[in-house]
């Protein structure tokens, strides 16, 4: 089977301190650090186990810009055998439709028969796999937390319901989905698995080899822009349950059924 | 004669299909200090120096080692004898064979009475530490038994031949040979005094046949069990580790730069063992002494360090048989040893320090460790602070430029190039950021400055010294935390570092090179209490009782027990007392560095145990030496419930407080 999975670089939230920038636009982004975006990784980790399973090659894909690179190693070091990173002035500034149109144009210099993404990025809105699944007019699932592959270019997937239950679908090949964290435990990338595929060569991708057109993607054709960026300001404190031991147990249990904290 | 080359033929056979391993397994710098390893002999195996810490079995034990080292030359004379009637053990002749023989008879009869008591100990009293939980297989108390009643039956078979001989010259009229008084041969003779001369005859020659026989069969079967060590022990002694706080290279041979070469890194297979370690699983005697000691097994941990060993042993013999091809090279995760069983471990040493036939774990843990990080086998919760202490240089993942921020109600100048500071305080991650800890790094501040020290920190150009990042099986990243605060060190221009984390301390010593001294705050204290830098006032509450706990890597890795009890001591007005595992039996408080990190399967906190043993020791203040026992045990006294009963509190921050401030 061949995989492609996308994936994005984004701020390391658990390693950083997240402020705004004095501009009030953005996050400042001096001094973070960056890694794969985390649903993404375990969409790497899912595509490698199937591959385990059932054979075929996995290839990861990012849209950016030469400094991206890192992740797309860092996935090879886990085993993806190939990389490829899209950049291209034309590209920069894209929104959510943009990134899905370039991948979507990736996607058909190939033969992939499983797309998948992370559920979401970190800094994302969650829509690039949707998009992309429509773009190619392939069918889609997302939360996905299982995958087994079946005969007949078919997949059991489960995906995840609010509330803690689960479905199990089958879906068509080739099929684009979304992948939950927890679906598997990514296996560890030390700097020894890097340092081993640092030499590799990692294609580099643009307007020419894609054949998208620019008007359609990049800043200027974005349709969903920012307009404002910021830290919502603190909420009242929490609630202090007073009284005595017991009481404070009784009000607490009203207080988590009432927001449907027990069932 | 022939029963004689058979059982040599087989011996040495066996002896040598037991050897294949060790020869496809990978190689061991063991060939060092020759003198000081002959030391070693003489002190843990000629004098059994670690059995009595185990009183009622050490000395068991050592009667009975002393008694197999005089049968040695007996069991040679009774074999040559079977060669030739005539002959004489050479060298040796009138009053020392007269002597010698009295000692001998002895001997027997002591072996043969310490086989019965240790039978029935191992029957019927059955110690905890000899049960083997069903997750581990079988319990091994009938081999043992076995083994011992074979040894009891070449005791009793010995005492017949001479017992019998001297009842039957006795009966002639002859000069029956001297016969040590209420032992075993002179009961024999005494009760076999009436017997017929035939039968005395036959019973002679019934007990040389029965001992060549049983010994035959016991120098055959040893190999095949807990008995081996009888052979290998002299071996494993002298070729033991020498340096405590090391860890051994990932590939004796191979430099760290030429590391990036090898195709594969850690224990995978069984023959990634080296020879050594392979020589230490034949050699374990199974006495479970070091899972008696060990934090881990406590509290329920799915380790057991004698089954690391004995499951080894036990894989070993089934796929390098004696009879039959060798079927090698299958992976041991998985099967033999359990991913969480490997990350139990917190690398205290408990066990190390424990068994007498000085068999290492540490080493083999971390090679087994290497294995599985090389192939991204990784608990989740340790995965994020390996990757922040890649990108960040610590494992909480916060700022570098905040990594000195705990300085900021203290005046410590971080030091930026060659400015003339001889000391330099090399914090650590733990102390740098943890809230709690930070209050270890002021207080070791503020005693460096009473002490008239010219210090600094590196601030944000120190990074994690990788201690625990190295012995989680990480090498790689911790090759370049090392280089980085090595290059950072050496470019400060200091003639010593001082450090209040213990685990930086054994870092900074064993795993960097060419570094200037490095001490450890306690003893630091203890030499400016001396010479007078530092003066300490009573204690304002007289009635606290005061234990203190060694840290695993400040005691038993790196011998400093004294420094810190010193210190204690010399506070007018402070009662300590001693916890019953102190020093080399120290109990680990959970682990440091990135253990902190990893959730165990466990039945209860390894701290909680330690706050309990404070407890029954009579104490109510918990001192320590080190962030991260300062971390677990103040998490414990919590767990626990013991809030307001006990208190936990470093030994600078002690210091600190007592500090008589303008002194000296």
């Amino acid at each position: 089977m061949e995989i492609l999975v996308c994936a994005k670089r984004v701020p390391d939230t658990s390693e950083n301190e997240i402020e705004l920038n004095s501009a009030g636009n953005d996050i400042e982004r001096d001094e973070l650090v960056y890694s794969v975006n985390e649903p993404d990784n375990y969409a790497v980790e899912e595509a490698l186990q199937i591959v385990d399973r059932a054979g075929g090659h996995v290839t990861v894909v990012t849209v950016g810009g030469d400094e991206d690179e890192e992740i797309l190693r860092r996935e090879m070091a886990m085993g993806a055998h190939h990389g490829v990173l899209i950049s291209d002035d034309a590209f920069s500034g894209s929104d959510g439709r943009g990134i899905a149109a370039i991948l979507k144009a990736f996607v058909q210099t190939g033969h992939y028969d499983l797309i998948l993404t992370g559920v979401q990025a970190d800094d994302g809105c969650a829509q690039v796999g949707g998009m992309l699944a429509a773009m190619l007019d392939y069918p889609f699932a997302s939360l996905v937390t299982s995958i087994e592959v079946l005969e007949g270019r078919k997949l059991k997937i489960g995906r995840e319901i609010e509330g803690g239950s689960k479905e199990i679908n089958a879906i068509d090949l080739p099929c684009v989905l979304s992948i939950q964290t927890g679906i598997n435990e990514p296996r560890y990338v030390g700097m020894r698995g890097i340092r081993q595929v640092a030499s590799v060569p990692i294609p580099t991708l643009g307007v020419p080899e894609l054949g998208v057109d620019p008007e359609t993607v990049g800043e200027a054709a974005a349709k969903v822009t920012r307009l404002d960026y910021f830290v919502p300001p603190a909420g009242r404190g929490a609630e202090m349950l007073q009284g005595s031991r017991e009481e404070t147990i009784d009000k607490l249990m009203d207080l988590l059924k009432a927001k449907g904290g027990l069932n | 004669m022939f029963l004689h080359l058979l059982g040599i033929a087989c011996f040495a056979f066996i002896l040598a299909r037991r050897l294949a391993p060790l020869v496809r397994a990978e190689c061991d710098s063991r060939f060092d200090r020759p003198l000081l390893r002959l030391g070693r002999v003489l002190q843990f195996w000629l004098g059994q120096w670690r059995h009595p810490r185990y009183k009622f079995a050490g000395i068991v034990h050592i009667l009975i080692f002393l008694g197999f080292l005089i049968l040695v030359s007996r069991a040679f004379s009774l074999l040559a004898l079977g060669v030739s009637d005539s002959f004489i053990p050479p060298a040796i002749s009138g009053s020392a064979s007269r002597a010698y023989d009295i000692v001998r008879d002895y001997a027997t009869t002591i072996v043969f009475i310490c086989m019965a008591v240790a039978a029935i100990r191992r029957g019927i009293f059955r110690p905890a530490r000899y049960a083997v939980p069903a997750r581990y297989g079988k319990d091994r108390s009938a081999d043992a038994i076995f083994l011992m009643a074979l040894i009891g039956i070449l005791m009793a078979a010995d005492g017949l031949f001479e017992g019998s001989v001297a009842a039957w010259h006795s009966r002639q009229g002859q000069p029956a040979e001297f016969l040590a008084t209420l032992s075993l041969p002179w009961v024999l003779k005494s009760a076999l005094g009436s017997a017929p001369l035939t039968a005395l005859w036959n019973l002679h020659l019934g007990a040389y046949l029965t001992h060549e026989v049983t010994f035959f069969f016991l120098l055959c079967y040893r190999p095949f069990g807990v008995q081996f060590h009888v052979e290998t022990s002299l071996f494993a002694v002298y070729f033991a580790k020498l340096d405590r706080g090391t860890l051994k290279p990932v590939r004796w041979g191979v430099s760290d730069k030429d590391l990036d070469q090898l195709k594969s890194f850690g224990v995978k297979n069984f023959e990634d063992f080296t020879w050594k370690h392979m020589l230490d699983f034949y050699t374990c005697a199974d006495c479970g002494r070091c899972s008696d000691q060990c934090p881990a097994n406590a509290v329920g941990r799915p380790l057991s360090p004698r089954f690391i060993t004995i499951k080894a042993r036990d894989y070993s013999f089934q796929h390098y048989p004696v009879l039959g091809r060798s079927n090698n090279g299958h992976p041991l995760m998985g099967s033999l040893y359990s991913e969480d069983e490997i990350w139990s471990c917190t690398t205290c040493g408990a066990c190390e320090a424990e068994c007498p036939l000085l068999i290492e774990y540490i080493d083999k843990i971390v090679d087994l460790r290497r294995g599985m990080v090389d192939e991204g086998k990784v608990p989740q919760s340790l995965q994020k602070p390996l990757k922040a202490l890649e990108s960040r240089g610590n494992p909480f993942g916060k700022m570098e430029k905040k990594r000195a921020d705990w300085t900021k109600s203290c005046n410590v100048p971080v030091l930026k190039g060659r400015n003339g500071a001889e000391t330099l305080y090399f914090v650590d991650s733990v102390t740098s950021y943890d809230d709690r800890a930070q209050a270890i790094g002021r207080a070791t501040a503020r005693i460096l400055a009473v002490a008239g020290e010219k210090f600094g920190i590196l601030g944000a150009a120190e990074k994690d010294s990788g201690h625990d990042v190295r012995r989680f099986g990480e090498e790689t990243l911790f090759l370049a935390l090392r280089d980085h605060n090595a290059d950072a060190i050496r470019a400060s221009g200091v003639q010593r570092v001082v450090t209040a984390d213990p685990h930086a301390y054994n870092a900074l010593k064993h795993d960097y090179k060419d570094l200037p001294q490095v001490e450890h705050i306690s003893q630091v204290i203890a030499r400016a209490l001396k010479s007078g830098g530092i003066k300490l006032s009573p204690l304002e509450n007289a009635n606290d009782t005061y234990a203190y706990h060694d840290p695993c890597y400040l005691g038993r890795h790196n011998g400093i027990y004294d420094a810190p009890r010193d210190v204690l001591d010399a506070i007018p007005g402070l009662t300590r007392v001693e916890m019953p595992r102190s020093r080399d039996r120290s109990f680990c408080c959970g682990g440091g560095g990135l253990a902190l990190f990893y959730e165990p399967k466990e039945d209860q906190r390894m701290g909680v145990l330690r706050v309990r043993m404070a407890v029954d020791a009579g104490a109510n203040v918990i001192v320590t030496a080190c962030p991260f026992c300062m971390v677990n045990i103040e998490d414990a006294i919590k767990v626990a419930g013991m809030e307001g009963k006990m208190t936990a509190i470093d030994l600078a921050e002690l210091v600190d407080r007592q500090m008589v401030c303008g002194a000296g």
